[in-house]
């Protein structure tokens, strides 16, 4: 199998208003590859709800986007809070984030779950006050 | 639904983009909670909203919608502007709420998507 091609971001956890950067990068990045615009569509939209959680809840962290020959993997680590009952987070609507969050646009409980809907498949790996590893998987057929 | 009827049944001003007034629209979404936004795909959407945050931006070129409109007299940012521009997005803001802006459009023939 040949290598995977690798885009790296540190995500700034510190400036709310930068969040979302690096996957308006990585759109960039795989329009040049020329992959559908639906594949492009799905990793961008999930690694954007996944940047947004870093940075309201993680105080940043960091986000590497592998291009496989026939699927494209997405995987966001950070070292916040962790998360405490990740089946609850996983429910539409479920949501730890503050109202200054909220009063920003985010926090309404989708985030993980829209990660969910545009990925084949997702893994979470939490460990309380120590962070978290979200592994998505993006089939291209 | 033109991109130009929607700045004319909304009095709307048109503040970027303007080269790109005669693309079409095939469905909207008004919200100011961006991730409800992100949960449906929209086909060549317009996002009316009264959130005014660079996500508001970056969430539509996710979505790789054409137009956002800023209801309620919102003003986006010179950077919201900037970051609209690089994407070709047309951003425009009128002086109506968001349930008249949306109904205006809706009973004009541009109807929302339907949930999946």
């Amino acid at each position: 199998m040949s290598e995977p091609l690798i885009f790296h971001f540190d995500i700034n956890g510190d400036d709310f208003s930068t969040a979302g950067q690096a996957s308006v990068q990585i759109k960039k990045n795989l329009r040049q590859l020329g992959l559908s615009p639906e594949i492009i569509r799905r990793v961008s939209i999930a690694m954007y709800e996944g940047e947004i959680n870093m940075v309201i809840h993680a105080h940043g962290g960091t986000a590497d986007v592998k291009v496989f020959e026939n699927y494209i993997e997405i995987i966001l680590a950070d070292n916040g809070p962790g998360i405490k009952d990740i089946d609850l987070a996983m429910k539409e609507g479920y949501s730890t984030a503050s109202d200054t969050t909220r009063s920003l646009g985010f926090g309404a409980g989708m985030g993980l779950p829209n990660m969910k809907r545009y990925t084949d498949d997702i893994k979470i790996d939490s460990i309380l006050d120590v962070g978290t590893v979200v592994t998505m998987r993006i089939n291209i057929s | 639904m033109k991109i130009r009827e929607i700045r004319d049944l909304l009095d709307a001003e048109v503040l970027c983009c303007e080269q790109n007034l005669d693309s079409t629209a095939y469905s909207a979404c008004g919200c100011d909670l961006m991730s409800d936004v992100l949960a449906y795909v929209k086909d060549q959407a317009v996002l009316l909203t009264g959130l005014v945050n660079p996500q508001v931006v970056r969430t539509a070129e996710m979505m790789d919608m054409i137009c956002i409109v800023f209801v309620r007299s919102k003003a986006p940012t010179k950077e919201m502007l900037d970051l609209a521009e690089d994407n070709g997005i047309v951003v425009m803001k009128c002086n109506k709420r968001m349930y008249e802006a949306c109904g205006l459009l809706y009973s004009n023939g541009l109807v929302g998507n339907k949930v999946k």
